[in-house]
């Protein structure tokens, strides 16, 4: 980079120990970085792998493992009813996660007294986010399904994957709400704005793609999980499509469960598939909320930039 | 003002409006004189005034015993040097004060005589009768429409007024009508930082507030956009009451009536004319100040 004449300048400066740092400290990041990209590729090369084999192995019906129930015969199983289910699941726990988690954001940040137990609150919002998926379920298990007498339907499913992402919609629902600038939140209190309009016309509205970005990324968890939903109790094969929220019911990741443990072969070459689609409603999500945020992105930095 | 009193009132939409500050107190006083003689001939009533008013923050003393009597229809400019507190008593007197926790009053900051920090008067409502416009343009993420719009809309009179009009005559108020009034879907953030100020004195006079704060609102401007404004409060103070905080000498002398100076310690050491503040000032620290000793 460096010409003659500047050398000259710089002679005294020595940069060799420095750059020496440098390349190692970048190499590692590199190798770092590359080791969890061949990981993911191993992964998703595995999974088409796994599938194209159940596909040339057995004769499988594209169409009919789309829509159809799955079945204890394995010729005519299918992951529709599943696939159903885990919409039904999605969309009641996005409901009931979202507002109860944006609610208690707005309370934490723009309400709660700053004090001892505000603080205590919030940090222990990540700890809660690292509770295993399993003691969710055990809790909806015991009092919901059980004492509650609501029986293992979809909406004890729902409410144990709420428990379990309200905490990190919490989160980031509070970041979002603490990034919009406080010149913003000025300028409405000084038109004579209250509390609460501010709130609703200036700051929700700013921090919105922020949280919906992070309530997809968290129903985008909730979908592969299993394990509360093997604890509130889901059926073997989903013989019948659900019909609404207090249905019995196995989502995607149960049913994909039940079948790789079946002794006929055919099963685990559904659950390959079946796989592959999850994986599908994963990608789906995630551009969804990779989208929220490039289209917005643009207006959060012209507003940082004020 | 206590927090909690505060939240509690913050909370109601339209029972905001208190005794102290309902409109019929405050007109009684306005018609007196007419605004455009009276900023050469007559005595202008009091507007804004305060008597031994002291801010803390915590402990800090940001400003101590401030008496002044600012009047109506005329620009008051404060100066002083950094962190004398000038920010400090403009916010003070639409009590944006109140949003800093650690901030506290003692003696009397009085609104046409009526003294703001009284029990019964309500901040939100307060602020509706008193503009503001920040040192950093702030529109907000909204459209051009949508930010002048704002302060009625939450006021409660966006149905009483026919919206778009009152938009035009705060955009023409501002003179940003001709600039933007192709563009009013776009968002108040595309506009240039002097457009965006302009914007924001808009969004300000909409509600027709009966003083406006200005907190050094030139000074992220360049001079032409800066000028402008400089052309606008010139407008302004023929309907409104304009008090303006601002560094630039040259800006005070040449658009305000009445000049505040405040000097290090939150002081305010001398209060006049303009002219004479700048001619013939009493105390020698203020001419060191204006001459640019020091600050
Ligand atoms: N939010 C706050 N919390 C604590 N102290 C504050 C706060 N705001 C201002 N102060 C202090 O109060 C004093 C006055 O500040 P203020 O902002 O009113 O000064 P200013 O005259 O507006 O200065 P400038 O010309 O730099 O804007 C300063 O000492 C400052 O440190
Ligand atoms: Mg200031």
């Amino acid at each position: 980079m460096s010409t003659k004449r500047e050398s000259n300048f710089l002679a005294d400066v020595d940069l060799t120990r420095e750059k020496l740092v440098n390349r190692l400290f970048y190499g590692t990041l590199v190798v770092a970085s590359v080791f969890g990209l061949v990981m993911l590729v191993l992964l998703i090369a595995d999974v088409l792998w796994e599938a194209t084999q159940a596909l040339s192995t057995f004769d499988i019906d594209i169409g009919n493992f789309l829509t159809g129930t799955s079945s204890s015969r394995a010729e005519q199983a299918g992951f529709g009813a599943s696939i159903l289910a885990s919409l039904w699941l999605m969309a009641l726990t996005a409901v009931l996660a979202f507002f109860i988690a944006v609610g208690c954001a707005v309370y934490l940040v723009e309400y709660a007294p700053e004090n001892r137990t505000t603080r205590l609150i919030e940090a222990n919002l990540a700890n809660l986010a690292g509770v295993p998926s399993i003691v969710y379920g055990l809790l909806v298990l015991a009092l919901i399904v059980n004492d509650a007498g609501l029986g293992s339907v979809i909406l004890a499913g729902a409410i144990a994957l709420a428990l379990l992402i309200v905490p990190i919609i919490i989160v980031a629902t509070i970041e979002s709400i603490r990034a919009v600038p406080s010149s913003v939140r000025d300028g409405s209190y000084a038109m004579g704005a209250t509390k609460w309009q501010t709130i609703r016309r200036v700051v929700l509205p700013q921090a919105m793609p922020g949280i919906l970005t992070g309530t997809i990324l968290a129903l985008a968890r909730a979908i592969g999980e299993t394990a509360p939903l093997i604890m509130v109790g889901t059926m073997l094969h989903a013989t019948r499509y659900p019909s609404g929220p207090l249905s019995s019911f196995s989502a995607m990741p149960t049913q994909i469960y039940n079948w790789t443990y079946q002794a006929d072969r055919m099963f685990n070459g559904l659950a390959a598939l079946g796989i592959v689609v999850l994986l599908l409603f994963l990608v789906a999500m995630y551009a969804l909320a990779g989208y929220l945020r490039n289209r917005y992105e643009t207006d959060d930095g012209s507003i940082s930039n004020v | 003002m206590s927090s909690n009193t505060t939240n509690e009132r913050t909370t109601g939409e339209s029972t905001s409006e208190t005794e102290g500050l309902s409109d019929d107190t405050i007109i009684e006083t306005d018609i007196s004189v007419g605004p455009d003689s009276s900023r050469t001939t007559g005595r202008p009533n009091t507007i804004v005034s305060a008597d031994s008013l002291d801010v803390y923050y915590g402990d800090d003393r940001a400003l101590s015993d401030v008496t002044i009597e600012i009047p109506e229809h005329r620009v008051t400019a404060m100066i002083g040097p950094s962190g004398c507190g000038k920010s400090t008593f403009l916010r003070s007197i639409n009590r944006m004060n109140d949003r800093i926790p650690s901030a506290h009053v003692d003696g009397a900051l009085s609104f046409r005589g009526k003294n703001v920090y009284d029990e019964d008067v309500d901040p939100v409502a307060l602020r509706r009768k008193i503009g503001q416009v920040f040192q950093s343009p702030n529109p907000f993420p909204k459209s051009i429409y949508d930010n002048v719009a704002y302060g009625l809309r939450v006021q409660g009179k966006a149905d009483d007024v026919d919206l778009d009009d009152a938009v035009e005559r705060a955009l023409r108020g501002a003179a940003l009508w001709d600039e933007v009034k192709d563009q009013l879907d776009e968002s108040g953030l595309d506009l240039s930082g002097g457009q965006q100020q302009r914007l924001c004195i808009a969004r300000a006079i909409a509600t027709d507030p009966e003083v406006i704060l200005m907190d050094e609102p030139t000074s992220a401007l360049d001079p032409v956009a800066a000028s402008k404004i400089e052309d606008l409060i010139d407008e302004l103070v023929e309907k409104y009451t304009v008090i303006i905080v601002t560094h630039n000498m040259q800006q005070a002398a040449r658009i305000s009536d009445k000049t505040a100076v405040f000097l290090t310690g939150g002081e305010l050491v001398e209060f006049d004319d303009t002219a004479r503040i700048f001619e013939n000032p009493d105390d020698d620290r203020v001419e060191d100040y204006i001459t640019g000793k020091f600050g």
